[in-house]
């Protein structure tokens, strides 16, 4: 569905998250972190990044592994950057799919 | 001659020689299987052990009983791939070329990736059930355990067969009804995921039968340690758990030799296309079953109906066809509820477990996402399916593409 974010049409799923990769920017991010209560710093922004440059090169969200060991950010602050579900929560901010759980 | 070389011969390995066999001609392809030693398990009978309804003789064969003549069987810890030169090497310094690879080598827990999991409690307070010796070890624990915090744990996922904890906790909490226990136990089903599975309705209605059972759900707990003094999980975020005795999932990872050769994932699951399984990096690599990263449920049904469509796809492409058939991501599994019934759940990458009927005829049709004796006596019947059919790349009369309106097609492969 289209939504109005940051003063801008992108299109969501019912959950919320963005479904066109490119209609992403760092306003909408900020949008979208704002939705969640978190106030979008640039250490957030670093780890956004990555998740969203990892998602166009393999088609596939990180896991919170590999935001850690690929991405070389620590675990305990990602759970302090985006608490509670912090891989839920940066997948939503950077405008990619949610993880799978692979279940 | 050429050589098609398949790693691992459990589930998936066991299954593909017995079908590919019979499908290459012998004067053109020899086939080698190579695992560490001669002892199949049935991994899905390990859940039984815990309770004493199974022991080591139900769930232990021979591996050679299993693969077919014409295929070899060769004994070696594998050190090292390189996919470059197409050679595999053995601990021993065998080298093994091959022109085709199968990657079977499954995934295994690994109580080493969580610091303290290894610690003083370990087999003591703190168990696991994905391992024969595991499995046993916890059946001696339940036994001696009268009451107190009985605390089942996911440590991170992928794991194979992800209902298993769940099903762990439902046969304990009728074993301890039964021995009049109950009432002097709490019992926690600890996870990283954000509810009890994660689709919405099977999650929901699994959620339920935690809650009618009085069992207690902590979500979205990503453990960072085990704290053995204490006898307390603790999570990344610093939440705490405590246990009396704790049933973990330790962290699954695929086979060690995989990181190195660059074909895997940070878990060292082997990279595939989700349709054929085929190394996203080399042609003439594959991975199969529990060594894949297939987004779906790491279950034998997976390899089941994966490798039925591997097969045909296979004969294909060794002939420089392209491959036609694509794999939808079936996975059927039935879950053991407690008090002699089971549910049954089956899903594919598209549609997630809804109710409803699955056919088989003879013996179903089985109840989706309910729980039936009847469904019950299907897991049960599975082991001997297991052993006498499945392993032999026989065929079960189960549908391998879901029948249900809408979902009886199947799919192209994606050039």
């Amino acid at each position: 569905m289209l939504v109005t974010i940051a003063g801008r049409p992108v299109h969501v799923n019912d959950e919320g998250f963005l479904t066109e990769y490119e209609e992403w920017d760092e306003a909408i991010a900020a949008a979208l972190a704002a939705d969640i209560g978190i106030t979008l710093t640039q250490e957030h922004l670093a780890v956004v990044r990555f998740v969203r440059d990892d998602y166009h090169a393999r088609s596939v969200t990180p896991t919170l592994r590999r935001v850690t060991s690929a991405g070389g950010f620590d675990t305990r602050r990602l759970f302090v950057l985006f608490p509670k579900k912090p891989a839920k929560k940066i997948s939503y901010i950077a405008g990619v799919p949610k993880p799978v759980g692979c279940v | 001659m050429k050589h098609l070389l398949v790693l691992g011969g459990g589930t998936a390995g066991t299954m593909v020689v017995n079908k590919l066999r019979a499908r290459l001609a012998p004067s053109e392809w020899r086939i080698t299987v190579v695992d560490r030693d001669d002892a199949h398990h049935y991994q899905a009978g390990y859940l039984f052990i815990p309770f004493g309804d199974y022991d080591r003789k139900d769930v232990v064969r021979r591996r050679s009983r299993f693969v077919p003549e014409g295929v070899e069987l060769a004994f070696g810890e594998i050190a090292a791939l390189d996919p470059e030169v197409c050679s595999v090497t053995l601990a021993d310094g065998t080298a093994l070329a091959y022109d085709q690879l199968i990657i079977a080598t499954g995934t295994t827990p690994r109580p080493d990736q969580t610091p303290g999991m290894l610690g003083s409690e370990w087999r003591r307070s703190v168990h696991e059930f994905y391992t024969l010796d595991g499995a046993l070890a916890l059946a001696d624990a339940l036994t001696a355990f009268e009451g107190g915090r009985l605390v089942a744990h996911i440590a991170e996922m992928p794991i194979k067969c992800p209902v298993a904890p769940l099903e762990l906790l439902f046969l304990a909490d009728a074993k301890l009804r039964e021995r009049g226990l109950r009432e002097r136990c709490e019992l926690v089903y600890v996870t990283p995921l954000d509810g009890a599975f994660t689709t919405p309705v099977a999650s929901d209605r699994l959620a339920g039968m935690l809650e009618a059972r009085g069992i207690a759900v902590e979500s979205d707990f990503v453990v960072e340690r085990i704290d053995a003094a204490a006898k307390a999980l603790v999570s990344y975020d610093e939440r705490t758990v405590p246990f009396d005795l704790l049933v973990t999932v330790p962290v699954n990872m695929g086979a060690d030799f995989v990181g190195p050769s660059g074909l895997g994932d940070e878990l060292h699951h082997v990279r595939v296309d989700p349709h054929t399984m085929q190394s996203r990096l080399y042609p003439n690599v594959f991975a199969l079953g529990d060594a894949n990263d297939l987004p779906i449920s790491k279950a034998g049904s997976a390899v089941h109906f994966s490798v039925e469509v591997f097969t045909e796809n296979f004969v294909d492409h060794v002939q420089g066809r392209h491959m036609r058939r694509a794999y939808d991501g079936h996975v059927n599994c039935f879950i053991e509820s407690g008090g002699g019934k089971a549910l049954l759940l089956d899903f594919n990458y598209e549609t997630q477990p809804l109710p409803g009927r699955y056919p088989l005829p003879g013996v179903g049709p089985f109840a989706l996402l309910e729980e039936s004796a009847l469904n019950h006596a299907g897991k049960l019947l599975f082991k001997w399916a297991y052993w006498h059919v499945l392993l032999r790349g026989r065929e079960l009369p189960l549908p391998a593409f879901r029948t249900r309106a809408g979902h009886g097609k199947q799919r192209e492969a994606t050039p």
